[in-house]
């Protein structure tokens, strides 16, 4: 039986209430939506990358309080990454989120932990996942045009 | 050859439904959810299946399994019985006139797009109009959107007053000699509306348009009487009426319905085809193509004798008291917006919490066994209207009782306590 509060941990609680890093970032040089057609969460990312590192992130937008808080909590691990070390965390993210097996890394994936509990809800994953995809879609999209140009 | 016709339960005489007797009929009512018991307020969404339609599905496939119109053989001829069985009880069920004018079809979905399809053959132009409403389910907008892209026909909307009411004046408005069908929904799954679909039907007849109404939530809700509304179509979906899913009806005027092109060709749809010529079959048969679900079609009829047995007049006085009980206590949650406040209405209540996303409280329900709907309802414009992503619906069954909106208010408050 999986209880309630380990999906809507207190850290989940919290960043939906006051999202860290909310709001348009100006100066920013990547902007994307994530939009989930099912239940009509909207989240756009703003970027500042620089030299294939994320030097500031913030998000805006609204969806349910686990798409919020994991948008927060991606915001705070991000920034001051590199690109590549981002997309690393994406996949270790997705990994999480989707299979079920042993207690999530804290040593690895830091705050990311509080999000975990969406494993055990699969309709929500999703929720869970649109900002990182959204996230991979930006970066994908930078690789791509760097290899164009 | 028919399964042993359980009597329904025993309901009592006169008007009040025993409500616990007929929960037994329901075999999935007795599922515990995350070791609770199931408190099922989907039912908008789909509704549950007594006892008598599974077994009316099982006897079918176990005892007389064949395909129909067909055969000579003996299990032909049953399964053929029972399926023109069911169309004629149907029929009767919807009061109308003739076994020709009772298309089975897929669902809602599929009997809207088949009278847009046909229409688009059938001549729409340039220029004509089709009228929907702002409370349309996407099934009732897309398939007109498709036929004006592809006719140069024009889309009319008539619009929504703040209680989630047509706006009539604006209707009268829209109407014109250009107006070639009016569509709306008889009962609004996003709000629980209740159209004057009457007068809406009598408005567009007196400006030579056909009008079709969306039943899919009115048939399990309220008696439906075809000829007295004198819509030229009415369509709803078995599996909302108790019924199997993958079935559903288009009630269409035989006049109407015989000028209207063949929707799909095949099996069934023909008398006699040849290379140079296909003469096709008379109605319905016309726009019945192929091998039909015809356990579907068998098991509605079951679902439909049922719902008539346990009596819709006092199903809709059960759940109109069950509403308003509902709508009390929800007005006593603060915090809590009633989303779709007509005067009239029916099994739905609809709302959205403040600081909760409906995701959230879908989930936080869940955990108590509590079955709601979350999300934009497959009504993306009405989300729109009243500014809200989603809401959380819970909708009504003649099964439901009070014990199950106690339950519900008791999730809701347990919500509110997660994010305190
Ligand atoms: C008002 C209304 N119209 C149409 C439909 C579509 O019905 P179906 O999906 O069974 O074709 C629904 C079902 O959700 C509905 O509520």
């Amino acid at each position: 039986m999986h209880e309630l509060k380990d999906l809507y941990q207190e850290v989940i609680v919290d960043h939906n209430r006051s999202p860290r890093n909310f709001g348009k970032l100006a100066g920013a040089n990547r902007v994307l939506e994530g939009y989930n057609p099912l239940c009509g969460d909207r989240l756009t990312l703003y970027l500042n990358v620089k030299d294939n590192k994320i030097e500031n992130i913030t998000f805006d937008g609204s969806g349910c309080a686990i798409s919020v808080a994991s948008a927060s909590l991606m915001t705070e691990t991000i920034k001051g990454k590199s690109t590549g070390e981002a997309e690393g965390i994406f996949h270790s993210f997705h990994d999480m989120v989707t299979t079920d097996s042993g207690e999530p890394d804290f040593d690895k994936m830091g705050k990311l932990v509080a999000i975990a509990g969406v494993r055990d809800y699969p309709t929500r994953v999703k929720c869970a996942t649109l900002c990182w995809h959204t996230l991979h879609s930006i970066i994908q999209g930078e690789r791509a045009s760097v290899s164009t140009e | 050859m028919n399964v042993a016709h359980k009597d329904i339960s025993k309901t009592g005489a006169g008007t009040v439904l025993d409500v616990e007797a007929l929960r037994g009929d329901f075999p999935i009512l007795a599922r515990r959810i995350r070791g609770k018991p199931l408190v099922y307020l989907d039912n908008g969404a789909t509704a549950q299946k007594p006892r008598v339609v599974l077994e009316t599905l099982d006897n079918y496939y176990r005892n007389y399994n064949a395909n129909i119109h067909r055969g000579v053989h003996t299990l032909s001829g049953e399964a053929t019985a029972a399926y023109e069985g069911a169309r004629d009880r149907i029929r009767k069920f919807i009061n109308a006139r003739a076994n020709a004018e009772v298309v089975f079809v897929r669902g809602t979905t599929e009997a809207i797009n088949l009278v847009a399809t046909c229409m688009g053959w059938g001549g729409v132009q340039r220029g004509d109009e089709i009228i929907i409403s702002a409370m349309e389910h996407h099934s009732n907008i897309v398939p007109w959107q498709l036929l004006c892209e592809r006719s140069g026909a024009v889309l009319r909307v008539i619009p929504i007053n703040e209680a989630g009411e047509l706006i009539m004046e604006e209707y009268a408005r829209l109407l014109s000699d250009r107006t070639r069908l009016v569509a709306v929904t008889h009962i609004s799954n996003a709000l629980g509306t209740v159209n004057p679909v009457k007068q809406i039907i009598e408005m567009a007849h007196a400006r030579g348009a056909l009008a079709l109404i969306d039943g899919a939530q009115a048939v399990p809700h309220t008696a439906v009487d075809v000829q007295t509304l004198d819509c030229d179509f009415y369509a709803f979906s078995g599996h909302k009426l108790f019924g199997p899913t993958g079935i559903g009806v288009l009630y269409g005027r035989q006049a109407v319905l015989e000028k209207f092109p063949p929707y799909q060709g095949g099996g069934d749809m023909i008398k006699m085809v040849s290379f140079e010529k296909t003469i096709y079959n008379d109605l319905p048969y016309r726009f019945e193509a192929g091998t039909p679900d015809i356990a579907g079609v068998i098991g509605l009829g079951a679902a439909v004798d049922y719902v008539t047995a346990v009596g819709l007049d006092r199903i809709a006085a059960h759940e109109r008291d069950l509403l308003e009980y509902a709508t009390d206590a929800a007005r006593g949650i603060s915090g809590l917006r009633i989303i779709g406040t007509a005067k009239e209405k029916a099994g739905i209540l609809s709302f959205v919490l403040e600081g909760i996303h409906p995701h959230d409280i879908g989930t936080i329900l869940d955990h108590d066994g509590v079955a709601i709907r979350t999300g934009h309802h497959c009504a993306m414009p009405v989300m729109e209207f009243y500014k809200v992503q989603a809401t959380a619906r819970a909708s009504l069954a003649f099964y439901n009782n009070r014990a199950d909106i106690d339950a519900l208010i008791k999730a809701i408050a347990h919500a509110r306590q997660v994010f305190h």
